[in-house]
């Protein structure tokens, strides 16, 4: 969709329906063939459902794990922060991968990673163990990002658990009256539950501004 | 929290994400301008995640409560519930979607269901060319229930299309195209004796908001959820917050 100023724009949420499936008055030689088509699809998308199944694999022999601080990073930027000031090799311990594919990208088991790689890895604080955090640079699609929820909080035991999202998102994309060129950038927003009392270290994020994908799941 | 809200006998208002999103502009203004209390919403893994701060917002106080795709707000006093859905379906999950819906809708024991929907502009045939651009459908349930107040508002009902135009125009069927989840979820509740009501508008992509006000009118002929007079019917509805910026920010003032 062009916006005004000839910008394009992702139009959202058209009909994403997929209209050839729409049933129509069929005579038994039509049912027999969809049966069949149907069968077939089905076997293909049983095996599209098993590639797009995420693992999540834990190195350590806790199970699950108690958690009550657990900080994700999501997107290459967010790990990259991560590595460059808060993870190293005598503090933190690596507990867990993910190991999914998708159009995008492919992550394996493998925790011994370069920055351009593309992956999922959990670690732990060593001196308090229920300190969890993962960097997550791999994309996890529309269809996985549910999966990878249930997963990854589902091996954990939740005790007065708080979570701490990091993500990042092009200026171009925040909608503000003035024109982003001019704003001071990077900056930072924050959303919150209102289960959280603690001060926020930076403004709300205002409307009409949201957070899509992976984080907002 | 505390005991679930009873929705016995109420009526349920959703938008079916469709051409323009129309129905969700209309549904939009419907709980902003009814002030309406959220009161729950769907975790579901058929919509595409997203939230953002309360988009009803009118001031500092009340622009902190967290939003996602699917949530519900309810007005006791008009025996309203309503149902917002914020983004698209993830592939192959608006089937189970509705299969949930529905099955939450009897378990809640509403009433009827009011779905507010559009279709492409651009598939009308020669005779939904002329006229009002906007349609109505009733379940057998409903119909016998509201089909006659319909005949006095003077509502079109949407016509059926050939199912095999130019072969053999005598089959008809139902057929809604850029509707979304409108076509599956009217054919389910017929078959299940839900009462439902489709309203939709023909439109097209682009500045939808006066689709969204059009399609909003129409249902308060029937449903009166707003006082209308009719000169000054539309300014009557209160637009979101959240509608702010919806074709981009400012200029950069070095484009000059």
């Amino acid at each position: 969709m062009a916006t005004f100023f000839g910008e394009v724009v992702v139009a959202p949420s058209r009909a994403g329906l997929d209209e050839e499936e729409e049933a129509r008055e069929e005579t038994p030689e039509d049912r027999e063939i969809r049966r069949e088509i149907e069968k077939k699809r089905y076997r293909r998308r049983r095996l599209e459902l098993r590639e797009r199944e995420i693992q999540v694999l834990w190195t350590c022999a806790e199970q699950p794990l108690v958690c009550s601080r657990f900080v994700v990073a999501i997107g290459r930027n967010a790990a990259a922060f991560l590595s460059s000031f808060i993870l190293d090799s005598v503090c933190w311990e690596v507990v867990g991968a993910v190991k999914l594919w998708n159009e995008w990208c492919r992550t394996s088991s493998t925790t011994n990673v370069l920055p351009t790689d593309s992956f999922c890895l959990f670690y732990r604080l060593i001196s308090d163990p229920t300190v969890l955090l993962c960097q997550c640079s791999c994309y996890v699609a529309e269809d996985q990002q549910f999966q990878w929820l249930e997963k990854v909080f589902g091996s954990m035991q939740k005790k007065d658990l708080q979570v701490t999202i990091l993500s990042t998102c092009p200026v171009a994309d925040y909608k503000t009256q003035e024109s982003t060129l001019t704003l001071v950038s990077p900056f930072l927003k924050a959303l919150k539950t209102k289960e959280f009392q603690e001060q926020v270290c930076c403004p709300l994020l205002e409307q009409p501004n949201i957070v899509r994908d992976l984080p907002a799941a | 929290g505390s005991a679930a809200p009873d929705f016995q006998g109420f009526t349920l208002l959703m938008p079916a994400v469709s051409v323009g999103n129309v129905g969700q502009l209309a549904i939009d203004l419907v709980i902003s301008t009814l002030d309406m209390a959220k009161v729950g919403y769907f975790y579901t893994d058929c919509l595409v995640p997203m939230v953002g701060n309360n988009p009803y917002a009118t001031a500092e106080e009340n622009s902190v409560e967290l939003s996602i795709n699917a949530e519900v707000y309810s007005l006791p006093s008009k025996k309203l519930v309503v149902l917002q859905i914020r983004s698209p379906f993830i592939k192959n999950k608006y089937r189970p979607f509705c299969e949930t819906l529905l099955s939450w809708v009897k378990s809640s024991k509403c009433a009827r269901v009011v779905l507010l929907s559009s279709s492409h502009a651009y598939q009308r045939d020669d005779e939904q060319l002329l006229g009002t651009p906007l349609r109505y459908l009733l379940t057998p349930d409903l119909e016998k229930a509201v089909g006659g107040r319909m005949k006095e508002l003077n509502w079109k009902e949407m016509e059926k299309v050939a199912a095999y135009p130019g072969i053999n125009n005598t089959d008809k069927v139902l057929h809604i195209p850029g509707g979304g989840i409108t076509k599956l979820l009217f054919t389910e509740s017929c078959s299940e004796g839900i009462q439902m009501a489709v309203l939709l508008k023909f439109c097209s992509e682009g500045d939808n908001i006066p689709d969204a006000f059009v399609l909003v009118n129409y249902l308060n002929e029937w449903l009166q959820l707003i006082k209308s007079e009719v000169s000054t019917v539309s300014s009557k509805w209160k637009i979101p917050s959240s509608w702010r910026l919806l074709f981009g920010n400012g200029l950069p003032p070095a484009l000059f």
